[in-house]
């Protein structure tokens, strides 16, 4: 029996992918199928005074927020999201009305005008006093440490808006069926699309059913956004009883879907002569946009990690994520923590600098190393490796060397260090409850989850555990669409959790399944014993406890870690940096968390 | 939001003598090639025009040739079959090279010269070298040729001499003599629109064009004097910057496109500097 980890397999979407055969939503066609698109606000704030209609109605479906059955919103975690604007517009490109027609040309020439009541609009996340969640994390006491330091360095760093920029924009279809709907879509989260449809279109669970189409990736931009379009292309299917599809093109998949949150981060850091960081204050502040969506989570993250991986007995880290009248933020791969990680580690070369330190040396003072414990009181297992990241890519790069030879000329050679939670942050793995689940087939068995494969090779690394569990072939591992039909709630495919949690449960479905198998082969089992499914739940490790009112205790199950260094070179001529070489090292640990 | 393309109408001559004639009886018509341009309006939703003439058909239009001592480029040669030709690697290097950065390989495998020139952008890449090369455009109609110089084809921010009934044919560009040189500077080493380009020829009398700092490609007439009757090139850097007109807008600010025009034109007179080991041809651009 060859393994199946860590060997070289042929992915399971391979060969669809590379001879055209796999099938997009765009791809897919349905008998009666009308297309649809949104007419979208064209000012960030006011008030909708009135739409007129400039287009002969025949043959069109028109549905504006009246026409919604359930409530009028997109449900996450605050309610405050409408689904279609009613009255009030909070930002440029929020969705006011739909159209649907089958010819798609006729739906293209429709024009609507929207007659609005302007109102000035707040675009300034600093002048925000709209705020959508605090997170306030102590450690130590900070008056303590800045009275204990030699030296205070005060830096602040900024970033903007970024694009995910999946090669496959956004789109689904919405086909009425049996009394309720089936939606058909690029997405990375069934069951936040599910639940959504439940809400909006006041249905019950076993009426609206989501089917991850092939999809072109995701990197956070549809994790949330997907539940709007799901909304909107169901509410077009039941008002005309056919099947609708809409589809967006990269011009206005980047105007009106989620980006990654613009931040501010300013940190006051306390710091002995020998480099040792005795205070850190930080204030992470965060450009949500006009609704809440996931902003909570993404602030908890970014707060999380705004310490960067390194130790500090007083610390105090203060978060905030306001409300401005541009797009809704939401989420994107690393989810709050590159912003604060991006300040952490260049605050930490500015420390360097004003000590005259070498940034290495100052950065191996202060990583966090096993039996350290973060801002949050977690205390760290054997697994934490910055330091061997950081020496790994030290010695790799040539740092020193280069850094020497570099000095004075037009080039240069920096690092960053950082870390990074997997999973779902603190006690969210527990209240997601994923369950997993593994069927037995003739051949082999087949893989029952929710997590999707967005081009992450989520089918192929969840095949390769339950083989390596079950000592069978790669090749007999099935793994079923994700059809909230037939998968059960395996959490939303976000957060590192696919392999490590998903992938967690899997592996103890097929070591229960191989020892109810016995000598048996599947198709023997089977003829004996008749149909067999394994289901298993998501269990916290022992001794992960996290409190999310005092934002004290294990805040991950595990860590990442790992340390970037980057060669550049200046231009004179147009002052901008290329980077010739970059060398990456990083550690994955073999989850324990499930 | 796309534009709806069922009320667009889009003309499909079969010779150039029908184009002409189309162009002359059923104008106004937007001649249509490569369509690198037509597409990024007609996917925001901002194509102003509604009646195109597609000529992407007319193979007499295509092709690179010498004649005489004039290299000659047909209208709808693609930019990938630019950067391909020995001819033009040869006689015009610079040339080449500003085709090589336009866009990424799809646009240069569609998009032509002539729809470069006809589109008129001041950020349009091949138009500095065209400028410098002092390049001439072939214009007709159903009536009659004639012969533009490039310096005067240009009248303002996308307005050209060209008349409603005519057709770009071909571009003819006289032999070059000096070094030439040729580098964009924009927002990232590919797919991206210039922040500034400059295209220069380093002989006895130099000759120096520059894109995306004025409403149209504009040549630095003063500049090449100055460095002509022999002056520094700090100087010449001063003269330069009353040539062109940069503004702030969405791909880059005047201070900074000022600060690399001047940059351009020091670095184009280190590499093009007449000692040593001269080599033939563009020189490499350093980025």
């Amino acid at each position: 029996m060859s393994r199946s980890v860590g060997r070289n397999v042929v992915r399971k979407d391979g060969t669809a992918k590379a001879v055209g055969t796999a099938r997009y939503v765009d791809d897919l066609t349905f008998p009666g199928m009308l297309h649809a698109r949104t007419i979208r606000s064209t000012i960030p704030r006011g008030r909708i005074v009135r739409m007129h209609r400039r287009f002969d109605a025949a043959g069109f479906t028109i549905v504006d927020a009246r026409d919604i059955p359930g409530r009028n919103l997109v449900s996450l975690i605050q309610e405050d999201q409408p689904c279609l604007a009613e009255g009030e517009v909070r930002h440029a490109a929020e969705p006011l009305l739909l159209l649907a027609h089958e010819d798609r040309e006729r739906l293209l020439q429709a024009q609507v005008e929207v007659e609005y009541a302007p109102a000035p609009a707040l675009l300034d996340a600093r002048e925000s006093t709209h705020v959508f969640k605090e997170i306030r994390i102590a450690r130590g006491d900070l008056d303590t440490g800045f009275r204990e330091a030699d030296l205070v360095v005060e830096g602040e760093y900024r970033t903007g808006h970024q694009e995910h920029l999946y090669i496959e924009p956004n789109g689904m279809i919405a086909v009425p069926e049996h009394g309720g709907v089936t939606v058909y879509g690029s997405l990375q989260c069934p069951y936040y699309v599910h639940r959504a449809l439940c809400v909006l279109l006041d249905l019950p669970e076993d009426k609206v059913r989501v089917v991850q189409a092939e999809t072109g990736g995701g990197f956070g931009g549809k994790e949330e956004y997907p539940s709007i379009i799901a909304g909107h292309a169901s509410l077009l299917a039941l008002k005309s009883g056919r099947p609708v599809k809409l589809i967006y093109d990269r011009t206005e998949d980047m105007i009106a879907t989620t980006k990654r949150h613009p931040s501010t981060v300013r940190h006051r850091t306390g710091v002995m002569r020998d480099g040792r960081l005795a205070a850190m204050e930080i204030d992470v502040l965060f450009d949500g946009g006009a609704y809440c969506t996931l902003s909570p989570v993404v602030l908890s993250r970014g707060c999380l990690h705004a310490t960067g991986p390194y130790r500090c007995d007083h610390v105090r880290v203060s978060g905030r994520v306001v409300m401005t009248n541009t797009p809704p933020n939401g989420a994107f791969r690393g989810f709050g923590a590159p912003q604060t990680l991006f300040a952490a580690d260049v605050h930490m070369e500015r420390i360097a600098e004003q000590l005259g330190m070498d940034p290495v040396r100052l950065r191996e003072l202060n990583a966090l190393r096993p039996g350290d414990s973060t801002a949050t009181g977690q205390v760290l297992g054997a697994d934490a490796a910055a330091l061997d990241v950081l020496r790994a890519a030290v010695s790799r790069s040539g740092f020193h060397r280069k850094r020497r030879a570099y000095r004075g000329t037009g080039r240069g050679i920096g690092l960053s260090l950082f870390f990074h939670g997997a999973g779902f942050t603190g006690s969210g793995e527990v209240k997601l409850k994923s369950r997993a689940s593994l069927e037995l087939t003739p051949d082999g068995v087949r893989i029952l989850v929710a997590s999707t494969d967005i081009g992450q090779g989520q089918r192929t690394v969840h095949a390769q555990i339950v083989a390596e569990a079950l000592g069978l072939p790669f090749e007999a591992v099935e793994v079923a669409a994700a059809d909230t039909s037939i998968v059960p709630d395996s959490g939303p495919t976000v957060a590192s959790r696919t392999t490590m949690v998903v992938g967690g449960l899997l592996k103890r479905c097929a070591e229960e399944m191989k020892a109810r198998l016995g000598a048996l082969t599947p198709r023997a089992y089977l003829r004996r014993h008749g149909p067999l499914v394994i289901t298993k739940q998501y269990e916290p490790p022992p001794g992960l406890v996290w409190d999310d009112d005092t934002y004290q205790g294990s805040a991950y199950g595990s860590y990442g870690w790992a340390c970037d260094v980057i060669e550049v070179e200046r231009d004179p001529v147009t002052a901008g940096t290329r980077s010739p070489r970059r060398w990456s090292c990083a550690t994955a640990r073999w989850p324990t968390a499930s | 939001m796309r534009t709806a393309i069922s009320p667009l109408v889009v003309k499909q001559p079969r010779t150039l003598k029908d184009a002409l004639r189309m162009l002359r009886d059923d104008g106004p018509l937007t001649p249509l090639a490569g369509c690198t341009d037509v597409y990024v309006g007609l996917n925001f939703g901002t194509l102003r025009d509604a009646r195109f003439l597609n000529i992407w058909g007319l193979d007499d239009l295509r092709g690179i040739d010498v004649r005489g001592d004039v290299l000659r480029i047909g209208a709808l040669t693609t930019h990938a079959e630019i950067v391909r030709s020995v001819l033009v690697r040869r006689r015009l290097p610079m040339l080449a090279a500003a085709c090589r950065e336009v866009g990424a390989v799809q646009i240069q495998n569609r998009g032509t010269l002539g729809g470069n020139i006809a589109n008129g952008s001041p950020a349009g890449d091949s138009l500095p070298v065209l400028a410098a090369a002092e390049a001439f455009v072939e214009l007709r109609s159903a009536e009659w040729t004639r012969t533009v110089p490039f310096g005067e084809f240009y009248t303002g921010y996308r307005k050209s001499v060209m008349r409603p009934d005519e057709l770009i044919t071909a571009v003819e560009i006289p032999r070059v003599e000096g070094a030439q040189w040729f580098r964009k500077v924009g927002t990232r080493a590919a797919q991206s629109i210039s922040k500034v380009v400059m295209a220069a020829v380093r002989a006895s009398r130099p000759r120096i064009a520059l894109g995306s700092v004025a409403p149209t490609v504009v040549r630095a007439r003063s500049t090449e004097e100055a460095l002509a009757a022999g002056g520094a090139i700090e100087e010449a850097q001063r003269l330069l910057q009353d040539e062109i007109s940069p503004i702030d807008d969405i791909r880059s600010t005047e201070a900074y496109r000022r600060f690399v025009a001047a940059n351009l034109l020091m670095q184009f007179w280190t590499d093009t500097a007449p000692r040593g080991r001269a080599r033939p041809g563009v020189n490499r651009r350093t980025r």
